[in-house]
């Protein structure tokens, strides 16, 4: 037990000792907790729009005034025809054209209808959609305050309720999911690294013939690793709740006990990688270029998952930061207990578990 | 300019030597950029509906079966009480509930109105505004469809007051999401080859020692530094060529704008890039710190380029922190050139940011330089 210790202490060394990488591992969660927590948002506003009213009567310049006291557009007005509407795209600041045809207010009171035509930029078809949603919503308030006899006299309406999330914070979603995307990096690729930098100096040979047990060696790797990524997730978890103001609604023990958990995943993922190779530069490829796609997609904080062809849904169960993000969601969003996440944290336990196997078994006592 | 011949030669040598890093270059991004975009998929369909309905009339059973015949919504479950629907909300298998008072029917019919509590698991919040748009979208149908209303309401539209709207989506008619997000995998890929690549080059010949012995040959520091730059540039090009023919025969997306614009922009986007490796190589000391801060780079090209989520709904200081990095404005212009055609002229004052880049990044490398250890 003394020896662990001993050892243990010699690891937090090498972690202290070495600034740049200290720096980066708590360095790099924090700045992107904030950048992404305040930058990704779901939400379309400040879009660049263009009126092109032909009219310029009452009614359209009524409808106008409306879209222009919303938050979601910045309007630019202007009569153009429809060559100029594609240079306009091809620009490519304004995303959206609306179109008033001559005699709008006249057709709307003598012939019933009047025309407005949206054209959307579709290269980027879910802000083109959101902004034609935003703009039919406003335009048929409009309606419905000006003309309430045109209205269907029978009528559902829906009474919507924001649930988990009543101030409609875009972000919301995104801040697991980077949580999850940062540990699950960060961790993986300092402990595969940390083995195998021994590997390439040579050093390995030493602690492999001490009369210290070899298995040892990978605990006594793992301990500061383990210890520094809790940190790291208090410290992200702080940050979250008062620089996001994002409310911790579950139990803050049991988020501990499943940080603990999928941090425990990671580290035992990281020791298989590092079985597998020799060189750094190979570690460092596998864990963070190779796995950095793959960890964004799957994890679902991104696109949603129920989606992707079935394939791909199949793989995904095999990515770790999948479970943990269901459960960090569900606990810390949602304030759901143990009893709803208890089949999420099995699995994360039997990744664990398998992983952790692998890796002792295929641990080599020689290295040649 | 001989001096630069041989280094080349030994740049080449060094990179098809290790056929595991040749294939990493070249084999990932292809097969990275044939399966992704499968996945990354925000059309969102299949939205998972539970209903209470309190009801059980005729009306409610119509509204139901519109709603599950919408193509829209898949309906997971009939639930007696709203608590037990909450539930399927709780556990994820729901993203909404519509909850049908008791005397739904009634009130439609006798009052004219009825209310319908809708509730979203806003977590994520696009899958629930749309959603809930959808939701809205198919009531207002059954609205029009009522039978009272067709009783009362004369077919045609009534005197005055009915806006029509039509609408419509330019360069992606069918609104599909992948003509958006092929283009941004394939800058995103080479981002990645070319970022990590560079900068885990020069760092390799510290730590093996080796740059020891280029510091003490009459070589030059630029001659060194674009020795380094020119065989990872043909590479970078190789990829994008590659990049564009999957683009083709996988996705049927064929820039509709100038190709050689594109290559020329490419060109000047890799060279900004690989600058910018060349500098994180020369400040650090390892190839793990050297990883760790592109790393870092990285992760945020990538979630702040404008990639997955739009550069104008984020807060004004963030966008500032967008437009710093040349991800940003080369998805930009990749996006405009191959989707909608864009000229040189519309590009131009992107392509100016990314001429900034690349000039300053590269100079600071070559600055940064330093021929004694």
């Amino acid at each position: 037990m003394k020896q662990l210790f001993v050892f243990i202490r010699k690891e937090f060394y090498h972690v202290f000792r070495d600034p740049r990488t200290l720096l980066i591992m708590f360095g790099l969660p924090v700045v992107q907790i904030i950048l992404f927590g305040f930058a990704l948002t779901s939400e379309v506003k400040n879009t660049d729009i263009l009126i092109s009213d032909y009219s310029q009567d009452v009614q359209s310049t009524k409808v106008t005034q409306k879209i222009k006291a919303s938050s979601y557009f910045i309007v630019h007005e202007a009569v153009i025809g429809n060559r100029e509407i594609e240079n306009t795209f091809k620009k490519g600041q304004i995303k959206c054209v609306l179109i008033f045809p001559p005699g709008f207010s006249n057709d709307l009171f003598h012939n019933g209808k009047g025309q407005i035509q949206i054209i959307a930029d579709g290269s980027d078809p879910n802000t083109a959609k959101t902004i034609i949603n935003y703009l039919t919503s406003i335009i048929s308030s409009y309606q419905r305050e000006e003309f309430p006899a045109a209205a269907t006299p029978y009528q559902i309406t829906t009474e919507p309720r924001m649930l988990y999330n009543e101030d409609d914070n875009g972000s919301l979603n995104y801040i697991p999911g980077v949580m999850a995307l940062i540990l699950m990096l960060v961790c993986t690729a300092l402990t595969s690294v940390s083995i195998v930098k021994e590997k390439e100096l040579g050093t390995m040979e030493i602690l492999l013939v001490s009369p210290f047990k070899p298995v040892m060696v990978l605990i006594a790797k793992a301990v500061p690793y383990f210890l520094l990524s809790i940190v790291n997730f208090s410290l992200i978890l702080l940050l979250s709740v008062f620089m996001l103001h994002i409310e911790v609604k579950g139990n803050l023990l049991l988020l501990f006990f499943e940080t603990a958990i999928f941090i425990l995943t990671c580290l035992s993922f990281g020791l298989l990688i590092s079985n597998t190779t020799n060189a750094q530069q190979t570690a460092l490829l596998i864990s963070m270029m190779g796995m950095m796609l793959p960890t964004i997609i799957f994890t679902g904080f991104l696109f949603p998952l129920e989606n992707m062809p079935w394939i791909f849904q199949l793989i995904a169960n095999i990515v770790p930061s999948k479970w943990y993000f269901i459960i960090i969601k569900n606990v810390m969003l949602k304030g759901l207990g143990l009893k709803y996440v208890w089949k999420e944290t099995l699995i994360l336990i039997g990744m664990t578990c398998f992983l952790l196997a692998i890796a002792l078994k295929n641990f080599k006592i020689r290295l040649q | 300019m001989k001096k630069l011949r041989f280094l080349l030669q030994k740049e080449f040598r060094q990179i098809f030597r290790d056929k595991t890093i040749l294939a990493m270059m070249l084999a990932v991004p292809t097969i990275q950029l044939i399966i992704i975009p499968q996945a990354m998929n925000f059309d969102i369909k299949n939205i998972n509906i539970s209903i209470v309905d309190n009801d059980h009339s005729s009306y409610s059973q119509k509204l139901i079966s519109k709603i599950g015949s919408s193509g829209y919504f898949r309906i997971v479950s009939n639930d007696i009480s709203y608590q037990k629907a909450l539930r399927h909300i709780e556990n994820g298998s729901a993203d909404l509930v519509m909850e049908l008072p008791n005397g739904f029917e009634r009130n439609l019919i006798r009052e004219g109105s009825q209310k319908i509590g809708v509730s979203v698991d806003a977590i994520n919040g696009s899958k629930a505004s749309i959603g809930g748009a959808y939701l809205n979208s198919v009531i207002a149908d059954f609205n029009a469809g009522l039978e009272v209303n067709q009783i009362t309401v004369p077919t045609q539209p009534g005197p005055e007051g009915f806006v029509d709207i039509t609408y419509s989506n330019w360069f992606n008619t069918l609104a599909e999401y992948k003509f958006y997000i092929v283009p941004g995998v394939l800058v995103l890929l080479l981002t990645l080859i070319g970022g990590f690549m560079s900068a885990l080059n020069i760092v390799r010949e510290k730590e093996a020692g080796t740059i020891e012995q280029i510091n003490v040959t009459p070589i030059k520091k630029w001659e060194f530094i674009l020795g380094k730059l020119i065989p990872f540039w043909i590479i970078g090009m190789i990829v994008f060529t590659v990049g564009l023919i999957v683009c083709w025969i996988v996705y049927g997306i064929i820039s509709v704008g100038s190709i050689a614009l594109l290559y020329s922009i490419a060109g000047i986007y890799l060279i900004a890039l690989l600058g910018f490796g060349l500098l994180i190589s020369t400040y650090s000391d390892s190839q793990v710190q050297a990883m760790f801060i592109a790393f870092f780079f990285i992760l945020i090209f990538i979630l702040m380029s404008g990639l997955f989520t739009s550069v104008d709904s984020m807060p004004p200081w963030a966008k500032v922190v967008s437009n710093a990095t040349p991800v940003t404005h080369f998805i930009k212009i990749v996006r405009m050139i191959m989707l909608k055609g864009s000229g040189f002229s519309d590009v131009k004052s992107e392509l100016a940011y990314i001429l900034v880049f690349a000039i300053a990044l590269n100079g600071w490398a070559i600055w940064n330089y330093r021929k004694t250890a």
